[in-house]
């Protein structure tokens, strides 16, 4: 015999709103009252308020902090908080420096979410796992301590490198993994005035601590993102293979961005910077394969190499194996794209 | 001779929707929308365990949150008087809601709660408390195939589709010099309408009930309520003007249906109750999961010698739902010999429903995607295979067609689509990353007719008013309806209303099983009959000749009755209404079924072509191209038609490459219960569609000379892409959805 004792029906519960004139305001909410959130376009803070997941005592609306300035100064492109994700996506300077960016995030949502959506609140965007969005379902995420229903459950969608026994979910943006390959650092502001922290360690691994999607103090507010001048914009690809063509979340994501240079040898890469979704609890970055691929020629005999090295150490839990072989093939796709090689 | 059929360039002269604009500026209010005095709202809470018992409902936390009005559950419900009565049918017994502490699946509902708000009844819900006995609970189909049964209809119907059945010998292709012997999955789909399923109840008294509901059917929501609560029939009205698609899922009353009235009965005010996007996959069936075994046998020039046919489906463990999935393979080709053996399997699931061209789409996927292998196995072209085993009559009921233009359909079709491109050889060609490929299948759904009345009102300033209890889900039945009666009178569209949706008007069938044009645009050109001969008969004071005119040489042209016949004796319209003084004719007329089934068989086809494209590293599948050609008799409303195929066709594609309800079968819960997370196509998913109709007459179904088209059009589309999918690449995938780890 058996007794379970599991909440039900989902809905909103009663919170209180307040708008924040400044970020120091924003912060000083955030200090006093534990239980409160921030929110900008809500696109996915709402939504899980709505099924329940997510439960905050107070909003914070930082709409009017208006952090909406796209600037290029001294070899830096830095891109506003509450910029949207489609004005950022069109936004010329974002075109002409950082190309990548925009092909990622125009592969995300729908236009409608786009325009809601912003650059801070999408490094924020939570896992869509199913386990983690269904209260009535244990997940390690949303209440630590009841187990990972992904572990044995539906996990087609779920992780392969860097999870733990706690948690196989993957980070669900596109905008963060063109973020990681472009070397981004995000901009907060807090208690403790003002930081930048590099993308690769925004977002972090589950550990034993699946309930922390990134190194965010909770009293910081996210302000901006830098993202360095390189030489990749002519060679830039995300390649999201997913279910249907659009409004779907990635199987497999990749980002590319190449420079690449004419020697006596034939096309070479002079540099290269790899990044793949819908594989890890964060943007998985291909060091090895870059390291593999940096100097060499532009072959497909060579991106199929770094391919394989790409892969060592994934680990698949059934339902998402096909995801071992998929990854290399994207990332060799990818990379013939990117490059304009076919062979 | 010109042509006949009709394709995309022959639309654009047709009437467009008559009710487009109120759709389009949101004039059409939808169930979910109406607004009454005192309404209150209702939140259904779920169960989270598949089998077992309710052995604590704690409300108290939700009965003091603010706003609720009452909770209700099995320890307080004023109770469904049909619960009570003996000799229920076992076949179709319905979840009885709230009857007591059983569970039969994750996610039945087990509580209401009713709040002045909708945000405050969903509060409410959340804080309902619930404790069970968890009792083992079973709900995948592979693993308990020894479970399956025999459905009790079957006993009932020997010879329907879910009896055993035997014709000639069975197991037959063992003895064929070529073989084809597979499995097919088609996985459960949930119908997932745009429109969530919603109703308003309000009682007046005891006896009498007002339901604005999502619903199929007017009337048979009437007569099932009426006899759930035992109600007079005439006491319970059901109004449902519009309604936002429902592919079969409001085709019956389901429990939260019932849980609204027995709420309204609590409170003793309205309510409404609207189900969440989550809900819509526990609540109002889906199509269900199934397994097919088919074995062809066929001799070296293709001729096929024998068919035998297994069907397993998912159905829940309170309820045994059918569908004729082998239907097809026993009337479709001209085959000595078949055997079909149809199982049911109970397990903790809802029960399904029957879903866009239910049965014969799960069935003809099976069927059409072995006819395909078999081609491949006789180096045979696709279409000739089926050209070669064509059925000259309806081998099953061995009586003639009444219409079938099948070989038109593939000859049509195949010039569309460039048929000449595919290469017979699997995987050989290949446009850049991409393989591609081109692949065909047929479709067949019975085309049938009922009974219906139509109610005219004619006014003497020219005006038409047309009612009907039918509903309209969508393929624009009101405005078919003008369409026949504009042209069996000579008036303009613009002059003729047809109103629709509302129990208390005339008689009419459900809307599902493709007999809506058949049955009441038979019922609309009779009562046009009847007022044509009315009308005849007041010019007949006038002018004698009339006397003798027939009425299909009567037309209404602009100001005056004319007869084709004898063109000197038209009068003025207006004068005939002067006899009596009136301002308007009422005038009825009726139509049914004839014997016409006792000496032809009915059917509409569809042949689809697909050419796909699939990514050599990615196994993404892009559909480049669709051309679907289908015979469904003359078309009566030819854009309405076009869009139905157009959504048949896209409907198909959803089928086969992305839609899939999954459950988790160590909870019994829908991984997928949302919008975001259950695939549909989305616009960047269809191609070019090219949407043809034979527009032949079938002579005796009704006088339009229509046949159905509604389910038709999504039967055969889902292998039409599997094997294109399989010309393109080499890889035949027998378990829907075709998704890209499948074919990497």
């Amino acid at each position: 015999m058996q007794y379970r004792k599991l909440k039900l029906e989902v809905a909103v519960h009663n919170f209180q709103y307040t708008r924040a004139k400044n970020a120091a305001g924003a912060i000083a909410e955030l200090s006093k009252n534990p239980a409160a959130k921030l929110v900008a376009g809500g696109t996915n803070l709402i939504d899980l308020m709505k099924y329940g997941v997510m439960a905050p005592d107070r909003l914070v609306d930082i709409n009017r902090l208006s952090y909406n300035a796209i600037q290029k100064e001294s070899g830096v492109l830095s891109i506003g908080a509450t910029v949207t994700n489609s004005v950022a996506a069109a936004n010329e300077m974002v075109l002409q420096y950082q190309p990548l960016l925009s092909q990622a995030m125009l592969a995300g949502a729908s236009p409608q979410l786009r325009n809601k959506a912003t650059m801070g609140g999408n490094l924020l965007q939570r896992t869509r796992c199913p386990y983690f969005y269904d209260i009535s379902e244990p997940c390690n995420k949303r209440e630590p301590g009841t187990g990972c229903g992904a572990l044995k459950g539906y996990n087609r969608m779920h992780a392969i490198f860097g999870a733990s026994d706690a948690c196989i979910a993957v980070n669900p943006s596109d905008m963060n993994v063109a973020l990681v390959a472009l070397d981004a650092s995000v901009q907060v502001t807090g208690p403790k005035g003002k930081r930048n922290i590099p993308i690769a360690e925004f977002h972090r691994l589950p550990g034993k601590h699946p309930e922390l999607d990134n190194t965010l103090d909770r009293r910081e507010v996210i302000t901006g993102l830098l993202i360095p001048d390189n030489a990749f914009s002519k060679h830039t690809t995300y390649l999201k293979v997913r279910d249907r063509a659009s409004y779907a979340f990635a199987l497999i994501s990749v980002a590319v961005a190449l420079e690449m240079e004419e020697t006596t040898e034939g096309t070479t890469i002079k540099e290269v910077h790899l990044a793949m979704g819908g594989v890890a609890h964060k943007p998985w970055r291909l060091t090895a394969a870059e390291q593999l691929l940096k100097g060499k020629k532009a072959t497909v005999e060579n991106f199929k190499m770094a391919a394989e090295l790409a892969m060592q150490g994934a680990k698949s839990y059934g339902h998402n194996d096909f995801k071992l072989k998929l990854a290399p093939n994207s990332i060799v796709q990818a990379l013939k794209t990117a490059s304009g090689i076919k062979a | 001779m010109g042509k006949k059929h009709l394709e995309n360039a022959d639309m654009a002269k047709a009437i467009s929707r008559v009710d487009g604009r109120a759709k389009v500026t949101g004039a059409a209010k939808y169930a979910a929308e109406v607004q009454l005095q005192d309404l209150t709202y209702a939140v259904l809470v779920g169960s989270t365990i598949a089998q077992g018992i309710i052995t604590k409902i704690d409300t108290q936390k939700a009965e003091w949150a603010p706003g609720v009005i009452a909770v209700i559950s099995h320890l307080n419900t004023p109770g469904v008087p049909e619960y009570k009565l003996q000799n229920q049918d076992v076949i179709q017994k319905q979840l009885r809601v709230f009857d007591d502490a059983n569970i039969y699946y994750n996610g039945q509902p087990v509580a209401v709660v009713i709040a002045d708000t909708l945000e405050r009844a969903q509060y409410g819900a959340s804080l309902v408390s619930v404790t069970y006995k968890k009792e083992q609970h079973v709900s995948n189909l592979e693993d308990n195939l020894s479970r399956a049964v025999v459905p009790k209809k079957a006993k009932a119907d020997p010879r329907g589709f879910t009896s055993d059945f035997v014709r000639g010998k069975a197991g037959a292709y063992l003895d064929a010099e070529v073989q084809v012997v597979e499995e097919y999955i088609q996985p459960s789909e949930v119908h997932h309408p745009m429109e969530l399923h919603s109703i308003i109840a309000s009682w007046e008294g005891n006896d009498k009930l007002t339901l604005v509901d999502k619903t199929q059917g007017s009337q048979q929501t009437q007569a099932s309520i009426a006899k759930s609560f035992q109600l007079k029939p005439e006491n319970v009205k059901v109004v449902a003007t519009y309604v936002g698609g429902a592919f079969g899922s409001a085709l019956r009353v389901w429990p939260h249906e019932i849980v609204a009235i027995l709420a309204a009965k609590k409170v003793q005010k309205p309510v409404k109750l609207v189900l969440s996007r989550g809900q819509m996959s526990y609540m109002v069936g889906y199509r269900p999961y199934t397994l097919q075994k088919v074995s062809l046998g066929a001799s070296k020039d293709g001729k096929l010698v024998g068919i035998s046919h297994e069907s397993y489906g998912k159905t829940s463990m309170y309820e045994e739902f059918t569908e004729n999935v082998l239907q097809m393979t026993r009337m479709m080709y001209d085959v000595p010999n078949i055997d079909t053996k149809y199982r049911i399997v109970p397990l903790n699931v809802s029960t399904p429903a029957p879903m866009r061209g239910p049965g014969e789409a799960t069935g003809s996927f099976a069927l059409e995607c072995a006819m395909d292998e078999l081609s491949y196995k006789l180096n045979m072209d696709p279409i000739a295979l089926r050209l070669v085993n064509y059925a000259g009559q309806d081998p099953d009921k061995l009586l003639p067609w009444s219409s079938n233009y099948l070989k038109d359909c593939y000859r049509l079709g195949a010039e569309k689509i460039g048929w000449n491109n595919r290469k017979a050889e699997a995987g050989t060609v290949q446009e850049g990353e991409w393989k591609v490929g081109y692949g065909v299948a047929t479709g067949t759904f019975g085309a049938f007719r009922s009974a219906a009345t139509i109610k005219a009102t004619y006014k003497a300033d020219g005006t038409l008013l047309l009612q009907s209890a039918i509903a309209d889900i969508g393929p624009g039945t009101g405005t078919a309806m003008t369409s026949i009666a504009a042209e069996n009178l000579g008036i303009d569209p613009s002059l003729i209303t047809f109103q629709l949706g509302n129990s208390s008007f005339p008689k009419a069938p459900m809307q599902g099983g493709s007999n809506s044009v058949a049955t009441v645009g038979s019922a609309v050109v009779a009562a046009c009959t009847n007022l044509k001969v009315e009308l005849a008969k007041r010019a007949a004071k006038q002018k004698q000749e009339w006397n003798n005119a027939v009425p299909a040489n009567i037309q209404l042209k602009g100001n005056e009755l004319v007869n084709s016949d004898d063109t000197a004796s038209k009068v003025k319209l207006v004068s005939l209404f002067t006899e009596g003084g009136l301002t308007e004719l009422v005038i009825e007329g009726s139509a049914a079924q004839g014997d016409e089934r006792n000496k032809y068989s009915f059917y509409s086809y569809s042949v689809h072509f697909i050419e796909a494209h699939v990514h050599e590293l990615t196994g993404v599948v892009r559909i480049k191209n669709a051309v679907s050609v289908v015979d469904c008799g003359t078309i009566v409303s030819p854009k309405t038609a076009r869009s139905q195929l157009m959504g048949g066709i896209v409907g198909g594609i959803g089928m086969a490459l992305m839609e899939e309800a999954v459950i988790d079968d160590r909870t019994g819960r829908t991984i997928n219960a949302s919008f975001g997370d259950y695939h549909v196509p989305v616009n960047a998913d269809i191609p070019q569609m090219e949407m043809l109709f034979v527009n032949e007459k079938d002579p005796y179904l009704n006088p339009m000379g229509s046949k159905g088209l509604g389910e038709v059009v999504i039967i055969g589309v889902a292998p039409a892409v599997a094997n294109a999918v399989y010309n393109a690449t080499g890889k035949r995938i027998r378990h829907l959805p075709i998704t890209p780890d499948k074919l990497i």
